[in-house]
């Protein structure tokens, strides 16, 4: 029986003797236009995520970017886990930029198109999948949800459903039950005869029969290739300089832009005489791209070099006055008088806090951060006639379609994307980042051939979309035990996720609600959004409240999370693999923090010291994790060390200030980073829980600002509630009374 | 002006600016782009190749500098032959490597230090690896450097 391809479930095809399998998706153009897009002569597909070959390869289509966190490794583990392939015999495909490889396929049908679920799915579905839809129109490789979602519902699902086709086609060719079969390393054996036949030998026949609707996955004690480190495929290539990033496209005819964004956010240009760079050798033309102006040469350093002779005026767009210090009042103000919105009230804190009690205040900040990925923004474009032709390093492929044919007056169908590696992400090659896109497309569109825009470094600080600064004011009553009874938090924005703000802990009367108070500083998604400033709000003021009540922090937490076993199992597990209360050299403390982000759950103790600059020093960083099951150990402890890093980066350094309405800072030497010379030594243990597989691209970030933080109170006495860690002085060094945790 | 430089062994001549350099000259006059761009003010070594034996950062070297000079960059590193070199062998190993931007210049920087101090302590370790890796894979990079450490 022929696959049906409209109804939206896994589709089977016959390929040049192979099978393809995949989600057939909504409406009847997508598999002709995955066709032409992507097979050869005689081939036919729906949305593919599997490819079986007649010579036995299975061959995995990722429709994530490949930015570091392993993605292109992990997604095909989870294919051929539930395939029961020969991981040997397994590669991958980055998925082209089309809709047909949309990642939230499922979610955009399902619920934005009124479409019922299929029965199919229903046993797979639960809240989370919802979330999927968030992000349907894209192909986004970001929140932590690769392994989460993709995997889970669509690898998984898509390798079980490939297993029982290739079982049944033994099956009838055989002329044995179904289940006297058994799948084993991209072989299906009959135990009983001896006959056996590979996945290849038996795809064509495979193909031809309707999909599963709703196939066994198996259970996680069967896993062989699931929570086994497995070498990620992109690592050779990184270390013989033959990986190809955005910026290292070349192409015939290829010229190379360098540009000068108006320094304002808003601003744009007034006017420009490009004549003195024009007059320079290789220089093809100086053009405005409204934000910017930029020159085209045949050289980056030659377009840079005569940027510089550009003579330009830039308009501030009404924003020229503004700086870090209005910004922060500004917060301040509203928080004070602003209308509060709810985003968690239970029971009456306010009320609880005017009962009195021993009442703690305390007022946070934190700064815009820059994402600086080591490569600098890029992007290549080439128009000719009605089509466009673009590489980039970019975190949603298909966004990046839509939105240089917008900018291009083209039709999306009429661009192709050519997703490269990207030189880091973390938020900056999102969707909504897309200034560089913009440029680069408006050049292109004034320049005959292909041309790269290649950003500086100082424009890459100075240009980017920032995690938001962002303000709280914190307060809490503590009953004469020393236990919170109320727990109030006025903060400045609701972001994503929503849940960032809440804590874990039981708190009967809660209070959190937030104030909008909008900047000109172009918002990002920054390495775990949200979590990052609340994690440093509500982990370093439950600290405060531990001292406040006299107790230890990390026993504090632990009476506040009676009811909730994951995170005590997680914190009790830090707090045994740090060995939270042993001796510990003289001038040295411990701090603790704990964060759920992205159905993961992390703990982090860390161990600081002050150096003799008066800097504080941190030595030693443990940290448990509960994401459930590890697909891979190896990368996901990468994963979390980089999380770490990526936040002590932060924490100690991370601050963009504003004056005149313009960022201060320009590159690294303003804009440091941790180096080798500053990393502590980082133990990572993960719990392996029962609980659903949770995101590990951000989780490792949260904790770590405000573990330092809560280390130098115990430390030195001193209360960090503004970041980062370079602008306070702890030259004054241990406090005499133990230092002891 | 003519400038003749010697790359992985290559003798070539070109005509570029004496200040360009040698990173641009590297990338887009040869297409050479496993060495990468970074910062442009030598601060992180993304750009960092050898220079007779010893890593220089490259995107603010005029490349006149350079003109009688042995260069090796990262696709030379292997000394040209079939098979990855130990250094980089050990980056696999250890799955050094996350996006993977600065390995190129962290695996010169480090072959430079290797070639000097075949066990460098902890501390002379981070004295001269000063590289920037924004995806954080240090404790990698220095376990892998440990691994090929010997007394």
């Amino acid at each position: 029986m022929k696959p049906t391809r409209r109804q939206l479930l896994i589709g089977g095809t016959v390929v040049g003797g192979g099978m393809l399998l995949g989600y057939a998706t909504l409406g009847s153009s997508r598999p002709e236009r995955a066709q032409a897009l992507a097979a050869g002569d005689g081939e036919h597909f729906t949305t593919t995520w599997l490819k079986i070959d007649p010579d036995n390869k299975v061959t995995v289509y990722v429709p994530h970017s490949e930015m570091g966190q392993g993605v292109h490794t992990s997604m095909p583990m989870m294919a051929a886990e539930e395939m029961e392939a020969d991981w040997d015999l397994v590669q991958m495909v980055q998925a082209p930029a089309d809709d047909v490889w949309a990642n939230g396929p499922l979610g955009k049908g399902y619920i934005l198109g009124q479409t019922p679920i299929p029965s199919a799915l229903t046993g797979i579905v639960d809240a989370s999948f919802f979330k999927i839809a968030e992000f349907a129109v894209g192909q986004i490789t970001g929140g932590s949800t690769s392994v989460r979602f993709t995997g889970q519902y669509g690898m998984r699902v898509a390798g079980a459903a490939a297993k029982e086709m290739l079982i049944r086609a033994a099956a009838d060719k055989w002329n044995v039950p179904e289940s006297e079969l058994t799948a084993r390393l991209s072989h299906v054996h009959h135990e009983a005869s001896g006959k056996s036949a590979t996945f290849g030998e038996l795809a064509a026949a495979a193909a031809e029969y309707s999909p599963p609707g709703n196939p066994t996955l198996k259970d996680r004690k069967d896993f062989t290739i699931i929570g086994t480190s497995r070498q990620r495929y992109d690592i050779p290539s990184k270390v013989d300089g033959t990986a190809q990033y955005g910026v290292d496209v070349q192409r015939p005819d290829l010229k190379i832009a360098a540009i000068r964004q108006a320094p304002v956010f808003g601003g744009s240009v007034k006017s420009f005489d490009g004549s003195a760079a024009l007059a320079q050798r290789g220089i093809a033309t100086v053009v405005s791209t409204d934000d910017g102006v930029a020159v085209v040469a045949d050289n980056y350093w030659r377009a840079r070099q005569a940027l510089e002779l550009v003579e330009v005026e830039f308009e501030d767009g009404g924003n020229g006055s503004v700086s870090s210090e209005t910004i922060f009042a500004t917060f301040h103000d509203n928080l004070e008088n602003g209308e509060a919105q709810e985003d968690v009230e239970i029971g009456d804190a306010v009320a609880a806090m005017a009962d009195g009690g021993n009442v703690v205040e305390a007022r946070y900040e934190v700064p815009f951060l820059a994402h600086t990925c080591m490569e600098p923004m890029n992007c290549t474009v080439e128009i000719t006639g009605d089509r466009a032709d673009v590489w980039v390093g970019t975190q949603d492929g298909l966004t990046t379609r839509n939105v240089i044919a917008e900018v291009a007056g083209l039709a999306p169908e009429n661009v192709t994307v050519n997703t490269l590696m990207l030189g880091g992400g973390f938020g900056r090659r999102g969707p909504s980042a897309s200034n560089h896109l913009h440029q680069a497309t408006k050049i292109a569109m004034q320049v005959d051939g292909p041309v790269k825009l290649v950003w500086s470094r100082e424009e890459d600080v100075q240009h980017d979309y920032y995690r938001p600064a962002v303000a709280a004011h914190m307060s809490a009553t503590l009953d004469e035990a020393g236990q919170p009874t109320a727990w109030v938090n006025r903060y400045i924005r609701k972001d994503e996720p929503a849940e960032a703000s809440h804590i874990p802990y039981a708190v009967a009367n809660q209070s959190i609600r937030y104030v909008e108070s909008p900047v000109h500083v172009p918002y990002g998604a920054w390495r775990s959004v949200a979590h990052t400033q609340h994690s440093f709000f509500n982990e370093s003021f439950v600290d405060e409240l531990a001292n406040a009540a006299g107790k230890d922090p990390f026993e504090f937490r632990m009476s506040l999370i009676e009811d909730k076993p994951r995170h005590k199992a997680v914190l009790a597990k830090v707090g045994e693999e740090a060995g939270w209360g042993s001796p510990l050299p003289a001038g040295h403390a411990r701090g603790v923090a704990l964060q759920q982000s992205f159905d993961t759950i992390v703990a982090q103790i860390v161990e600081v010291s002050i150096d003799e600059t008066g800097a504080p020093k941190v030595h030693k960083v443990t940290c448990a994790v509960d994401c459930g099951p590890v697909v891979t150990p190896d990368g996901a402890r990468a994963q979390i060390e980089s999380g770490v890093i990526y936040g002590l980066t932060a924490a100690l350094y991370g601050e963009i200030t504003i004056e005149d309405g313009a960022v201060v800072q320009e590159n690294f030497p303003d804009y440091e980073a941790v180096r080798l010379a500053q990393t502590p030594e980082i133990g990572v243990h993960f719990l392996h829980s029962d609980a659903p597989f949770g995101g590990l691209g951000e989780p490792g970030t949260p904790c770590i600002a405000p573990a330092v933080a809560n280390a130098l109170f115990t430390l030195t006495g001193q209360r960090v509630r503004t970041l980062p860690l370079m602008n306070h002085d702890f030259k004054a060094g241990p406090r005499l009374a133990s230092a002891a945790d | 002006m003519t400038i003749s430089l010697t790359i992985n062994g290559k003798r070539q001549e070109l005509d570029v600016e004496p200040d360009m350099p040698l990173l641009w000259v590297l990338r887009d006059e040869l297409g050479m782009t496993g060495t990468k761009f970074g910062c442009g003010v030598s601060a992180c070594g993304a750009c960092t190749v050898h220079v007779n034996g010893e890593a220089m950062r490259t995107c603010a070297l005029p490349v006149e500098a350079v003109a009688d000079a042995e260069i090796t960059t990262i696709e030379g590193l292997n000394g040209g032959g079939p098979d990855l070199s130990a250094l980089q062998q050990a980056w696999i190993e250890h799955q050094v490597p996350q996006c993977g931007y600065c390995q190129s210049g962290m695996l010169m920087a480090v072959s430079s230090l290797l070639a000097e101090n075949s066990n460098p302590s902890d501390d002379q370790i981070d004295a001269a690896i000063t590289n920037i890796c924004r995806c954080g894979t240090y404790p990698r990079i220095r376990a892998a450097i440990r691994s090929l450490a010997t007394a």
